[in-house]
């Protein structure tokens, strides 16, 4: 029989509903290949085998009377950010030490809902505080990316959403639930050779996630195709009453938009997004990007976005201040890991000392100093304004283009602690990918070609708020032309 | 506007975040250098500029004041660090 994990995540659903093999082989399947990957990739934190051969039979028994939702018997995996009932959920974090909610998120729920198992729980950037997923409490996860004819350095697989995105480019689950901060999606998509998409704010509920920056966070899946991604995003979004900020709309049917024509749509090549130093890999595969959308039938215009290189510094405002609020609840009182200390300050003081990690410690504090009495106005309310003028930036130039193109990151992946010493370095990262998380817009990353090392580049669609059947045009119209089937060589 | 190690002490105070005091000079440094970074906001001009609190447009949605949840005592204390009897068990916090 062919390899089951080999699979995307559409054939799967088509090959369960045709009974060419089962839930539980094709869930056993993808236990054995974590059995065998996760001691080297260190993708999963958590391996919910029992649960996912209960959930595969349960299924089983639904497509033999041909019933069954939308992704009857398709194996996920779930990050660490999304509340599974009963099932650790740490936010690989040390000060949520065995926690096990008592409820389900919304968005695994409706994953659930329309028959998905659950392969287990996905490692990622503490509190989804990272570029790199370097600052996990259960450990980096490496890429199954290597450079050709290198040093076999591990590689990052990107962050936050690092598990999400090394599993999928591993086939150890047919697709990941992720989320997106900054460019905790994109930017693991674009590293790893995946396709991922943060949808509108307030598309995917964030009842149940683990909350980092409530203002920009946001649900969307990590996925081996574009198809693949529009069918997990149409089955994890919902409206939901229990996330206020969670949009009322009905859910379009985006996997009619995947491969749809792009002929006559307007794309705009922001002109800022030539920073320094970029590499001419990256320029290259840019350019590539445009000549395949005009050879498609779209036209490509150049576009400015002046307030470009200020999105990251508002975001290291915005982000940590919500950080500071958000993560206040962590007092060792009422769940998570505590601490003994001389005095009540000393346990709260003791307890987040010791149970958060470097880079959270670092951003709360910066938080809490943007918020402090005599900043607040020159750090937090000045980088909400000019929160408002990028915004502003984007919505006009959206007057004129359907849709914007570039790069998702500045480089190609790099190795595991390469660029750790300096946090700002790190930072550059999400320089591209965090415009999108600041107006609230969606963003999806396509992998589009292999550079000189080998390793995967991806290009980045942005469309206008609530148009992810854009992001889906696009993004189908980059893949076809780009015809990116590279994997990984096994080397685990 | 330069920060300095007692400006990182009061930050972390605020943030009920113990750091070691040989940490603060280094603490310090890495909060200079991403402050400084962050300096480079002051090329933009907001003037007459709203600060924006949401990414979505909309009214926050009102519901009927009923109660739709509860009953839980045992849900609510199953991560509990401690807890007796159906109370939370917390450090003396009243002298």
């Amino acid at each position: 029989m062919t390899d089951l994990t080999k699979l995307t995540l559409d054939a799967a659903l088509k090959g369960l509903k045709n009974k060419s093999f089962s839930s539980r082989e094709i869930t056993q399947a993808h236990l054995d290949a974590i059995d065998a990957a996760n001691p080297q990739l260190n993708a999963y934190t958590l391996v919910t085998a029992d649960k996912a051969l209960a959930m595969a039979d349960t299924s089983d028994a639904k497509l033999a009377k041909g019933e069954g939702g939308a992704l009857e018997g398709a194996p996920l995996g779930i990050k660490d950010l999304f509340s599974t009932k009963d099932v650790r959920t740490a936010a690989c974090s040390n000060i949520l030490g065995e926690f096990a909610p008592p409820y389900e998120s919304t968005v695994t729920q409706n994953l659930w809902d329309a028959g998905a198992v659950m392969l287990g729980k996905l490692n990622m950037d503490e509190f989804a505080m990272g570029s790199s997923n370097e600052t996990s409490a259960y450990g980096p996860v490496a890429s199954p990316w290597r450079r050709a004819g290198g040093d076999n350095a591990k590689l990052t697989p990107g962050g936050s959403s690092g598990g999400s995105a090394s599993a999928v480019a591993a086939d150890l689950c047919l697709a990941a639930t992720a989320s997106d901060t900054g460019g905790s999606i994109r930017q693991p998509a674009a590293f790893t050779g995946t396709v991922g998409i943060k949808p509108t704010y307030g598309r995917a509920s964030r009842y149940g996630m683990v909350a980092f920056a409530s203002s920009l966070d946001q649900a969307g899946p990590l996925a081996k195709s574009v198809t693949d991604a529009a069918i997990m995003l149409e089955n994890m979004c919902s409206a939901d009453d229990k996330d206020s900020t969670c949009l009322k709309l009905d859910i379009p049917k985006w996997t009619d938009s995947v491969g749809a024509s792009v002929k006559g749509m307007k794309i705009g090549v922001p002109k800022e997004y030539r920073v320094d130093g970029m590499p001419a890999e990256i320029d290259k595969v840019w350019q590539d990007g445009c000549d395949w959308l005009k050879a498609a039938g779209a036209e490509i215009v150049e576009v400015s976005l002046p307030r470009t290189k200020y999105a990251l510094p508002a975001y290291y405002i915005v982000a940590p201040a919500e950080a500071s609020s958000n993560l206040a609840r962590y007092d060792g009182m009422r769940f998570g890991d505590r601490k003994d200390g001389a005095n009540l300050t000393d346990v709260y003081e003791t307890t987040r000392g010791e149970g958060f990690g470097a880079e959270v410690r670092r951003r709360l504090i910066i938080g809490a100093y943007v918020l402090s009495a005599g900043y607040y106005d020159a750090y937090y309310l000045r980088a909400q304004k000019v929160r408002t003028r990028i915004l502003k930036d984007l919505q006009a130039v959206f007057q004129d283009v359907d849709a914007l193109l570039t790069p998702t990151t500045p480089s190609a992946a790099f190795a595991l602690g390469e660029n750790s010493a300096d946090p700002v370095s790190m930072y550059l990262n999400d320089v591209f990918t965090v415009t999108a998380n600041l107006a609230g817009i969606p963003g999806i990353s396509v992998p589009a070609a292999l550079d000189a090392q080998g390793l995967p580049l991806g290009l980045q669609v942005l469309a206008p708020a609530l148009d992810e059947a854009t992001c889906f045009k696009v993004a189908s119209a980059l893949e076809d032309a780009a015809s990116f089937t590279a994997k990984a060589d096994r080397w685990w | 506007m330069s920060v300095t190690p007692d400006d990182v002490r009061k930050a972390a105070r605020l943030s009920r975040i113990k750091i070691d005091e040989d940490r603060l000079d280094h603490m310090t440094g890495e909060l200079n250098g991403i402050l400084e970074w962050i300096e480079q906001l002051n090329e933009v001009d907001v003037d007459g500029v709203e600060a924006m609190t949401t990414p979505v447009e909309m009214s926050l949605p009102m519901r009927a004041d009923t109660v739709t949840d509860g009953d839980k005592q045992s849900d609510v204390l199953a991560n509990a660090p401690r807890s007796d009897d159906g109370f939370f068990v917390v450090p003396k916090s009243v002298e």
